[in-house]
């Protein structure tokens, strides 16, 4: 991968209706968090799309990504192990039947690294991300939906080392979300987010609003939600350790929340 | 007239392929679509339906489909020239792996699922190494470890193919493809046309309806299963 990306600047479109969009210009930088919010249908992942396959003007939505400013050779658009881009949603999966350090073996030799404990680094920072730990020899096809994503997350940043990782909505996919964005910005990673989760939404430097195919608002972040993450965090908090006890089979008698 | 043959094993994706060249295409050129399939096709009438283009299906039952695609390919062209069209598609079902159908002065595109595991082009022979674009389908589907030892594997096969990874549903990646088929030439003369490669010979007795199990009761081109690593060493 090549580390000199340096940013990607997403250039406006045009809307469901055809009309030109109002923002200027949304550039992504290496250990920035931005997250994508909008009801169901408003373009969120056409979003995501245009900067996986950087659009230029040949996508539904008309718009154009540049890499460090222009056009990115065609090379780094083509060729998955050069693209910096790395786009992990619901559907993609872990098919080979291999176990999960012959999966990760498989990638360190198609890229030709040489560097000593890459696999054992890689599935370590794969459970950090989810409480249900991954062995080094389970069979990838079984890993469960959480295990799987995190493992790809991991699998992007130490091996793939893609400055730029895109998530399409893994919420529900049993993965420690604020874990994530902690770590991949410590590695100086950008984190893009399409996500219906408040927590994610508001842990984001910048959250992109969309309605009708169109970013409508991007709203930076701010101390004056401060209160409100820090509530969610630890309402969040609170239904992560009933998850636990649920899964644990114990009765929930008392009152849970102080309302 | 430009010709583009596309194979590819069965559900690989090679109809979605084709509907992406339609919609591209039917703006400004009339395209005819011929499936070349054993037993059942159904795209002809689909085809047709969607997007009301000249399309039509032959089945070649007994003969391997890749021969007979090169038996019907001077009458499709023919056809699709009373059609008006300026782009002819043939799909074939390509079921033999010993074969393949593509000519010259036509693009040849061979279409694999990249959930067909990724041993898979090791095991596709001419289909995929006398191509000229290897379209790799369901890539929404698979890891990132998975993509790229997919493509590894195609080049091992193929060194000099231009690989276009792809979701067909939704056309992603694409644009790669349709730039090859603006830049294409048009066919002058149909005449000149020929089957690239040397197609694998040998006829025996199974050929012809014989049934018995064992290279004893056969003759023509057989095998023992002793030393015989290769059925068929072709290109
Ligand atoms: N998710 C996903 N589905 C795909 C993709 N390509 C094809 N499909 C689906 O796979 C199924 C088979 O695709 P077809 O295009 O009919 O395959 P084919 O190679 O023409 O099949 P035959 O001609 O019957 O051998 C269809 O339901 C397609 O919608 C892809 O890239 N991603
Ligand atoms: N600017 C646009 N112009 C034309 N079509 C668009 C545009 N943006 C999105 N679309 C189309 O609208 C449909 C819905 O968009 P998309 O799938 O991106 O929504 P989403 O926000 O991801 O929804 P969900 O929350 O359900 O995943 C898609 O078919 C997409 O191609
Ligand atoms: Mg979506
Ligand atoms: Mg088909
Ligand atoms: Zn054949």
């Amino acid at each position: 991968m090549d580390p000199e990306i340096a940013e990607i600047t997403v250039l406006p479109g045009k809307d469901k209706n055809g009309g030109t969009e109002h923002f200027e210009r949304i550039v992504i930088r290496p250990g920035e968090t931005l997250s994508i919010v909008g009801p169901t249908g408003s373009g969120k992942s056409a979003l995501i799309n245009d900067i996986e396959l950087f659009a230029s003007n040949d996508t539904v939505t008309g718009r154009t990504v540049l890499v460090n400013g222009t056009v990115p050779p065609e090379e780094i658009v083509r060729d998955p192990a050069k693209k910096p881009v790395a786009l992990i949603t619901q559907g993609t999966k872990c098919l080979a039947d291999l176990a999960v350090r012959e999966f990760l073996e498989m990638h360190v030799r198609s890229r030709k690294i040489v560097r000593k404990g890459i696999v054992e680094e890689t599935i370590a920072l794969a459970n950090e991300f989810t409480g249900e730990k991954i062995a080094a020899d389970a069979r990838v096809a079984s890993l469960s939906g959480g295990q799987t994503r995190s493992l790809m997350v991991a699998d992007a940043v130490t091996i793939g080392n893609t400055p730029i990782i895109i998530l399409d909505e893994i919420e529900n996919a049993g993965i420690f979300r604020d874990r994530v964005i902690e770590v991949l910005k410590a590695y100086k990673k950008a984190l893009v987010f399409v996500t219906h989760d408040p927590l994610v939404a508001l842990m984001c430097d910048r959250r992109i609003v969309m309605c009708n195919g169109t970013v409508v608002r991007v709203i930076e972040r701010c101390g004056e939600e401060d209160r409100a993450l820090e509530a969610i965090r630890k309402m969040d908090g609170l239904l992560c350790a009933l998850r636990e006890r649920i899964r644990a089979g114990e009765s929930i008698t008392e009152a849970v929340f102080a309302v | 007239m430009k010709l583009v043959v596309i194979a590819g094993p069965p559900s690989a994706g090679k109809t979605a392929v084709v509907r992406q060249i339609v919609r591209t295409f039917q703006d400004s050129e009339t395209i005819a679509y011929l499936k070349i399939d054993v037993v059942r096709a159904f795209e002809d009438e689909e085809l047709r339906k969607e997007f009301g283009i000249p399309a039509r299906k032959i089945y070649s039952g007994d003969l391997c489909p890749d021969h007979a695609g090169i038996m019907v390919m001077q009458d499709a062209i023919a056809w699709a020239g009373c059609e008006g069209a300026g782009i002819l598609v043939v799909e074939s079902a390509g079921l033999c792996l010993r074969c393949s159908p593509y000519v010259t002065r036509a693009l040849g595109i061979v279409v694999i699922s990249a959930i067909s595991g990724t041993h898979a082009p090791l095991k596709m022979g001419p289909m995929l190494s006398l191509a000229d674009v290897a379209v790799v389908t369901r890539i929404d589907l698979v890891s990132q470890a998975e993509k790229e030892v997919f493509r590894e594997q195609i080049r091992e096969v193929a060194p000099a193919i231009d690989i276009i990874e792809t979701n067909a549903v939704q056309g992603t990646g694409m644009r790669y493809l349709m730039r090859r088929i603006a830049g294409m030439e048009e066919i002058a003369d149909p005449e000149t046309i020929e089957l690239r490669g040397v197609p694998p010979l040998g006829v025996c007795t199974v050929c012809v309806g014989k049934k018995e199990i064992g290279w004893q009761h056969h003759f023509g081109v057989v095998r023992q299963l002793e030393g015989a690593d290769w059925i068929f060493r072709g290109e």
